[in-house]
């Protein structure tokens, strides 16, 4: 105590070192609100509907970061100037986990972007999430698919629209080296096969590359391949049964998807061009997994249309480009089902100036201004597929325009977090790791919340 | 500039909230009759600090150790969650590694700590050798965890190697491995990065133990003629017991809440988890909070008797002294 009583420069030291501390702390927080300032240059004709708000601020949450954040952000810059909605936007790598934190502690976002339709109805669960206004509806019934528009509804009751888009189940190939070798483009799953056999035959290098690391969510590009063969070779109706657990996971038709697969990755043979044996599926990264088409070490690659932006700067996407890709066949030629992923935009608060965002997010001026600044698609109908940057996304975009495309949202993100995001993942990684498929199929149905 | 002004006005208010409160509880105790001035001052100045150890740390913990008892909706469901965790195989692999891991890191980390110590000390260059080990402390769990999947990356063997271990035995003849997938040699690689990063500490503060030896003793006992052998044992480890028993309790406490290293590396693939990191991807991933709750709760009941240990030793130290 003596100290204490003795000392009065101590109430100011700590007073001062308080001050230090909270300073230093703010130093840091203030980055990424640039902007503003500019001259109005847009033509604020197309946003005369949404009202203007000055400085009224809305604060949005999503999964997007780096370049795609900024894009994003570029695509929302009119919205800002002609309304005067200040948007406040913070993506995350971690917000699968934080949203729900972020809500239980009464602190969530004004917008909540959802890559996984599941996670927003374990929200919607939690009771925070508002339903969504009635413009966004609107604009949604104009401009979607049904089921599109079933993603974003919970128990009969919309809560959002999707945001963007993209298409799964492409096989990116090198045009050349196809050529060369006279190798064509498979119309079947039986041709595919046929095509796999003849490239290993010939010696000159592996079918296949592949790489299912992604960190804690290793495994999630098997589920992809997974996915991809229920809904072709099984079709859409099993395929809703077995996301819904309507059939059990084990169920013979997922086995047998689970094996077709497994004849291309767990074969020395066919797999892993660049990279090593089987399981150096496991230990190759996602983005890394590709780079051998261009190399020549393998001929295909199986990822999303987000692949594009993994490949070196420069490299051409064009049909005769450097690479290029061809959709997953089906079991008979000319099959039209493709599986996706996608957004979903949600909010949590009903303030006018969210409000309009909200609505600016569903319309065709957002889809055509994120379209334009590249490496993105949107299932929006009234998306102008000139607008996309290279022919992959203008084609993807035309495939989810297409009424006849069969369009099935990625399973994994529509199974309960316990399986799709957890034991769907670790089954994969335990299965290319030397795992028998009907051990693994039955951990997975096993871990089926009841 | 405004953004700044206001954050500026933010930190004097603040400032001077804690100002008023500590001025407040300063006066308070000031003007507390004389027989209860001492209680009050102790009062005064422990309360803030008690009141947010519970909001803190002793309320949380109440609520862990009921969610414990508590499924996915929050029903009350027994000891289901505790028959999961000693029944369900994968979760028995976790508990299984946990042992591994809380035997083999501190007595590893411990006894080559020791020798190292041992030999360098008065050695030519001591404070080098001792930097030299004494660096991977300071970097942090996960950056440890990064470098060594470098370390073990594994390429087929008609590629270019790009990690240093496969480098290694290619060059010696041998075929390139996968040394994380194979269980359950796994956990052993995994367990050599924490001992990589934990036999600095124990170095250091062992060296600082022997350094601490009053030298009549050493000397004494070289006039009796003690071997260097006998020395080591009958003189230098009964005067660092104490530091030793640091050593290993602190080590074994790390040890017992690993999860970055783990995260990192395997993310519990290829039956590598271990309780913190299974507690993780229970209640956060597969979404079954009551499961992760039950394994916090384990791995509480598990460090206790180390933390209380430590401390009973500590005091009785400093009773000695």
């Amino acid at each position: 105590m003596a100290i204490i009583r003795g000392n009065k420069a101590v109430l100011p030291v700590a007073a001062l070192s308080v001050l230090v501390l909270t300073l230093s702390a703010c130093g840091s927080g203030s980055e990424g609100e640039g902007g503003g300032g500019d001259e109005p240059t847009a033509d604020c004709a197309a946003y005369e509907e949404y009202g203007t708000f000055d400085g009224e601020e809305v604060s949005v949450y999503s999964t997007i970061v780096d370049i795609e954040a900024e894009r994003l952000e570029n695509s929302w810059a009119d919205f800002t100037e002609c309304t005067g909605v200040e948007v406040v936007y913070e993506g995350s790598k971690e917000f699968e986990t934080q949203i729900g934190v972020r809500s239980q502690a009464g602190n969530p976002p004004d917008i909540a972007v959802f890559p996984q339709p599941g996670l927003l109805a374990a929200e919607v669960a939690s009771g925070n999430v508002l339903p969504a206004p009635d413009a966004v509806e609107a604009l949604v019934d104009e401009n979607w698919s049904e089921d599109w528009k079933g993603y974003g509804t919970v128990d009969g009751e919309f809560y959002g629209a999707p945001m963007l888009a993209n298409v799964k189940g492409y096989v990116w190939y090198s045009p050349a080296t196809f050529e060369e070798n006279g190798w064509a483009i498979p119309e079947t799953l039986d041709d595919m096969m046929t095509l796999t056999e003849d490239i290993a035959a010939d010696g000159t290098m592996k079918p296949w590359c592949a790489g299912f690391e992604s960190g804690e969510a290793t495994g999630w590009p098997g589920t992809d391949w997974v996915e991809d063969y229920v809904l072709r070779q099984a079709g859409p109706e099993v395929y809703d049964q077995w996301v819904n657990h309507e059939i059990p996971f084990n169920d013979p038709q997922i086995v047998e998807a689970f094996d077709s697969v497994g004849e291309i990755l767990k074969n020395d043979e066919y797999v892993n061009g660049g990279f090593g044996d089987v399981r150096s599926i496991l230990t190759t990264p996602f983005a890394d997994a590709g780079q051998p088409v261009l190399d020549g070490a393998c001929a295909m690659h199986h990822q999303a249309s987000f692949q594009a932006v993994n490949w070196p700067e420069g490299t051409e996407i064009a049909e005769d480009g450097d690479v290029w890709a061809f959709m997953t066949p089906g079991v008979e030629a000319g099959s039209n089902a493709i599986t996706g992923g996608g957004e979903i935009i949600a909010a949590y608060s009903d303030e006018p100036a969210v409000v309009a965002f909200q609505t600016f997010m569903a319309s065709a001026e957002f889809a055509n201004n994120r379209v334009s600044e590249g490496a993105a698609i949107s299932a929006n109908q009234a998306l102008d597929a000139s607008l996309a940057q290279n022919p992959l996304d203008r084609q993807s975009i035309e495939l989810l325009q297409d009424e006849n495309t069969v369009f099935r949202f990625d399973g994994s993100d529509l199974m309960p977090g316990a399986v799709g995001a957890n034991s769907f993942w670790s089954g994969i990684v335990e299965w290319i790791n030397g795992t028998p498929t009907d051990e693994v199929v039955d951990t997975i149905e096993s871990s089926w919340p009841q | 500039m405004e953004d700044l002004g206001e954050k500026f006005l933010q930190v004097v208010i603040a400032m001077a909230i804690f100002a008023a409160v500590i001025g407040i509880i300063m006066l308070l105790v000031d003007r507390a009759p004389k027989s209860f001035r001492d209680k009050a001052t102790i009062i005064g100045f422990l309360a803030p600090a008690a009141i947010l150890l519970i909001v803190g740390m002793v309320w949380p913990a109440l609520q862990t150790t009921f969610l414990a008892f508590t499924d996915r909706d929050g029903n009350i469901n027994g000891i289901d969650n505790f028959i999961w965790m000693f029944t369900e195989p994968t979760a028995l692999v976790t508990l299984r590694n946990t042992v591994l891991w809380v035997i083999l890191v501190p007595t590893i980390s411990t006894i080559i700590g020791l020798v190292y110590a041992v030999f360098i000390d008065k050695a030519h260059g001591e404070r080098v050798l001792k930097a030299l080990v004494f660096m991977p402390m300071a970097i942090s769990m996960v950056g440890a965890g990064i470098i060594w999947n470098f370390m073990y990356a594994f390429r087929g063997s008609e590629q270019e190697q790009i990690g240093l271990v496969n480098q290694i035995l290619v060059w010696f003849g041998g075929e390139p491995r996968q040394f994380l997938l194979d269980a359950p040699g796994n956990t052993f690689f995994l367990i050599a990065v924490m001992v990589w990063i934990q036999v600095g500490f124990a170095m250091v503060i062992l060296s600082a133990a022997i350094k601490g030896i009053p030298a009549d003793i050493v000397e004494a006992s070289r006039l009796d003629g003690a071997t260097a052998w006998q020395q080591f044992w009958s003189i230098t480890i009964p005067s660092i017991r104490g530091a030793l028993v640091v050593v290993i309790t602190t080590i074994t406490i790390i040890t017992l809440k690993v999860f970055d290293i783990v995260r990192t590396m395997t993310a519990g693939n290829y039956d590598t988890s271990v309780i913190a990191n299974e507690m993780y991807t229970q209640a956060f991933r597969a979404n079954e909070p009551g499961r992760g709750a039950a394994l916090a709760l384990i791995l509480f009941l598990m460090v206790l008797p180390v933390v209380i240990y430590n401390a009973r030793v500590l005091k009785k130290q400093k009773e000695i002294r």
